[in-house]
């Protein structure tokens, strides 16, 4: 079993350093936010997460949850872990203030979040659910339905879920065909949901399922789908929960990974229909997803790099205990020491680092936009496809190489490095696929503001450029060259897209993957290049990090310049292709006839 | 009841502590700090006194410099109602603190001092029991339970020979053992309130405290490192070399 260590330095470094986080609060007008509170509560969450929630991560895996009688029993030990996380005020973190939440930014929360992840993602899942299911009714509920429903949303108290796909709507959420019909004050549901993450558990007293349905003489198609509120049990009077609704989980999926947390299918209806209450207006319901899409997304790129994380720790503990091979004096050596184990890691770390710099800042942007910031507004919109296609891709590559410094005993299961690989592989599936990412980067992103937003992060990345070549340190000037050659190959294979794409769906398909990767490891590069030229300022004063983390966020940027950056031309390359052998054959030549 | 609890700065007990190169100090430098573990237990004991209706006011002290005031806010994040802090350099003796704690009594009239029975880093064990000579009070060192009664607190200690229960006279000293409790984490929005909570700083010369080391640093060296095992292939083998290489039988 892994155990796992809260990155608080380079968090913390990320925070202060890289997003400015006191000048953030700021601008927020949040008195008495800053970094060291930041540092402080991530601090404290870090001990719940390597103390109570990493220890249950493979016990999860191992033994997920069963299914009888329409009720689901979650893996033994979550439900004390989850009481835990409620009465210390977790879940709370970012939510408003008047539903009794501690209204931190946004960015806060990530950071946090992460650590959950890491520990515990299958656990983390839950709680993860439910602040998507808090997002929507902020944005979208009467006040009826949210004196009812935040409150014990947000403590934490009850749980969240999102009911969206059913078996024929899948990426293609047109197809939905739950169906509501109006009684009295309230709807009632029925239809089947699948793919329902945590849809069922017995670890809170009540579960508010937000579920995608079609009103009676909806128009058919997107504009004809609504989002309703279905509680596990309905409230009485007081707000309590009191009668079991017509809802149940009747089955649970056998996964490759993430065991621990439950993936249900959901029956709305089975016997009169389930009491529903409509979010919002009708027909709105598909609208109303897209403005938490951005949020789900970053979340679900967030895991890419938590579970990332965790497999980096574990490669370099084994690396240190596992001894191969022997010097000339006869000492044995450790594989850490080997080069191309070394490279593996550092390839991990460098990763890491890139992604941790890209999902706060994407994060930190949502915190800006929400003051109104339009620059910071368009950045999220363009970064969003990049944190949830790009950093869920690197997680496969990235708990792919623990296994691999594993060796043999990577392939065991006992060794616990197959479950971060078996795990991590939901990511680029789940909230839209790595595809649905790409088309959105190059559709909605790129073509639909004629790259305006694409081309502010250019020129920012020019801006660093600049900076590099005015160091003074070696290092940093070496940094400029593969950072130009990567920014360069960028920028023609985005005017590229500009060009011809826009009239051509089939070219937008086939090139939008190389450009989604492209984007990411250039915009990894980028950020970590900011983080050396911070750290190198650092390094003559009196600094909190330390020299040692200084130079090794200078040296970890070197590294992704020699392993990472050149894939950037290599993508680009391949979108100047236009990829126009992807259709060079019909089936039948593809089945060799 | 008025409840007062001293809390110390020190090397997280997870960090891997390194010794200066010039082998004057221990190196903490860029390393991670953290309340004395006993400390926490200290404060846990007083919080949970308070929750159960048994003290009114909890506060916690440290003396030291303005670092310190990170372990006073994880002592207000942990329910202790108000700070203070001692402003001293680093490494003053046993004595010195003692002595300043002894003033900080004087001044707050707490009805019960808890403190942690050493600190991980110097490993002293000496404060509570001096800060006990200084104010004549009743100490009870060593504890893994706690009862208040009227005017009175009972204190069940780790003896060598088992467990020993002494009654304490009000007010009174107690320092912590391990299993006295085993501390809370520090919930979120108490984590919020914690900076809102008074934290006052007093210095030696406002407490009318004249400090005086008695003892010198003179040098620290780390352990020596253990050298590699071997593996023996008989019991014959291991006999030879335990009676003519290790020679201890």
């Amino acid at each position: 079993m892994s155990t796992y260590t809260p990155p608080l330095k380079d968090a913390s470094f990320v925070l202060d350093q890289l997003i400015g986080l006191n000048q953030l609060c700021e601008k927020l007008q949040l008195e008495d936010i800053n970094t060291e509170l930041a540092t402080v509560i991530i601090e404290e969450a870090g001990k719940l997460a390597s103390d109570i929630l990493a220890p249950l991560n493979s016990v999860g895996d191992e033994k997920g949850s069963s299914v009888s009688a329409g009720k689901v029993q979650e893996t033994a030990g979550f439900a004390d872990a989850y009481q835990q996380f409620v009465e210390n005020g977790w879940a709370t973190l970012t939510g408003p203030e008047e539903f009794g939440g501690q209204n931190l930014p946004n960015v806060i929360g990530t950071a946090v979040n992460e650590l959950w992840h890491s520990s515990n993602m299958s656990f983390a899942l839950c709680p993860m659910l439910s602040q998507g299911a808090v997002e929507a009714l902020i944005a979208h509920g009467s006040e009826i339905l949210k004196a009812h429903y935040l409150p014990p949303l947000i403590s934490g108290e009850w749980t969240g879920t999102m009911n969206l796909t059913e078996p024929n709507a899948g990426s293609d959420l047109a197809a939905v065909a739950a169906k509501a019909k109006p009684e009295g004050d309230h709807y009632k549901i029925s239809g089947q949901k699948i793919f329902i993450t945590w849809g069922d558990h017995q670890m809170t007293s009540n579960i508010v399922h937000l579920v995608l349905a079609r009103l009676p003489n909806a128009p058919a198609g997107v504009k004809g789908i609504s989002l309703f509120i279905v509680p596990k049990y309905c409230l009485d009077e007081q707000g309590q929960p009191a009668e079991l609704n017509d809802v149940s989980c009747i089955s649970l999926e056998h996964k490759m990974g993430i065991h621990g947390s439950p993936t249900c299918v959901m029956s709305f209806g089975d016997n009169d229909g389930a009491i529903g209450y409509l979010v919002g207006e009708e027909n709105k319901g598909l609208s109303y997803m897209f403005t938490m899409m951005n949020h789900a997304r970053q979340a679900v790129g967030l895991q890419g790099l938590s579970i990332s994380e965790r497999a980096y720790q574990q490669a370099l503990q084994y690396s240190q205990e596992r001894f191969q091979g022997s010097r000339r004096d006869g000492q044995k050596i450790a594989i850490i020491d080997h080069p191309d184990v070394r490279r593996m890691l550092m390839a991990m770390k460098a990763g890491n680092e890139a992604m941790r710099a890209l999902a706060y800042s994407a994060a930190a942007d949502i915190d800006h936009a929400h003051s109104g910031d339009e620059a910071a507004k368009a950045r999220v919109e363009l970064y969003t496809p990049i944190v949830k296609g790009w950093m869920t891709e690197l997680a496969q590559e990235l708990t792919s190489l623990n296994i691999q410094v594993h060796g043999g005993m990577g392939f065991i299961e006992e060794t616990g490095a197959a479950q971060h690989y078996r795990d991590a592989r939901i990511l680029p599936i789940y909230e839209g696929t790595t595809g649905i990412q790409a088309l959105d980067l190059i559709g909605r992103k790129t073509l639909l503001d004629k790259g305006m937003a694409l081309k502010a992060l250019h020129a920012d990345i020019n801006e660093t450029l600049n900076q590099l070549t005015a160091s003074d340190n070696k290092q940093l000037q070496a940094l400029q060259h593969p950072l130009k050659v990567a920014l360069e190959s960028a920028v023609s294979a985005g005017d590229w897209i500009l060009e011809n794409t826009a009239d051509d769906p089939q070219t937008m398909g086939n090139v939008s993957f190389d450009n989604l990767m492209m984007m990411g490891y250039l915009t990894g590069g980028w950020l970590l290049a900011r983080s050396a030229l911070l750290a190198n300022k650092l390094i003559t004063q009196e600094n909190p990090y330390g020299d040692p983390f200084l130079q090794g966020k200078i040296a970890t940027a070197s590294f992704y310049a020699e392993h990472y950056l050149p894939r950037v031309k290599q993508h680009a390359d391949t979108v100047l292709t236009g990829l126009s052998n992807t259709f060079a054959l019909d089936i039948e030549q593809m089945q060799g006839v | 009841m008025k409840i007062l609890v001293a809390v110390k700065r020190v090397i997280d007990y997870n960090a891997k502590v390194r010794v200066k190169a010039d082998n004057s100090d221990v190196d903490l430098s860029n390393t991670k700090m953290a309340i004395n573990p006993f400390c926490e237990i200290a404060v846990e004991e007083a919080v949970r006194l308070k929750e159960a209706g048994s003290a009114q006011e909890v506060v916690a002290v440290s003396v030291g410099p303005k670092a310190c005031q990170e372990q006073i806010r994880a002592a207000l994040a942990l329910g202790a109602d108000r700070g203070i802090q001692v402003e001293t350099d680093d490494n003053l003796e046993s004595l010195n603190v003692a002595k300043l704690l002894a003033q900080v009594v004087r001044d707050e009239q707490p009805d019960l001092i808890i403190m942690g029975k050493q600190a991980i880093d110097s490993d002293n064990n000496q404060t509570g029991q001096m800060l006990s000579a200084l104010l004549n009070m009743p100490q009870g060192t060593f504890a893994s339970e706690i009862n208040l009664q009227e005017g009175e607190v009972q204190v069940i200690r780790e003896i060598d020979g088992g467990l020993q229960t002494l009654g304490l006279t009000l007010p009174a000293i107690i320092t912590t053992d391990l299993r006295l409790n085993e501390p809370r984490y520090a919930s979120l929005p108490n984590i919020m309130k914690a900076k809102r909570k008074p934290l006052a700083v007093v210095t030696p010369e406002t407490l009318g405290v004249e400090l005086k080391q008695h003892s010198k640093l003179l040098k620290v060296t780390p352990p020596a490192e253990r050298s590699a095992g071997i593996l023996v292939s008989s019991v014959d083998e291991l006999i030879e070399k335990l009676k003519n290489q290790a020679k201890v039988i």
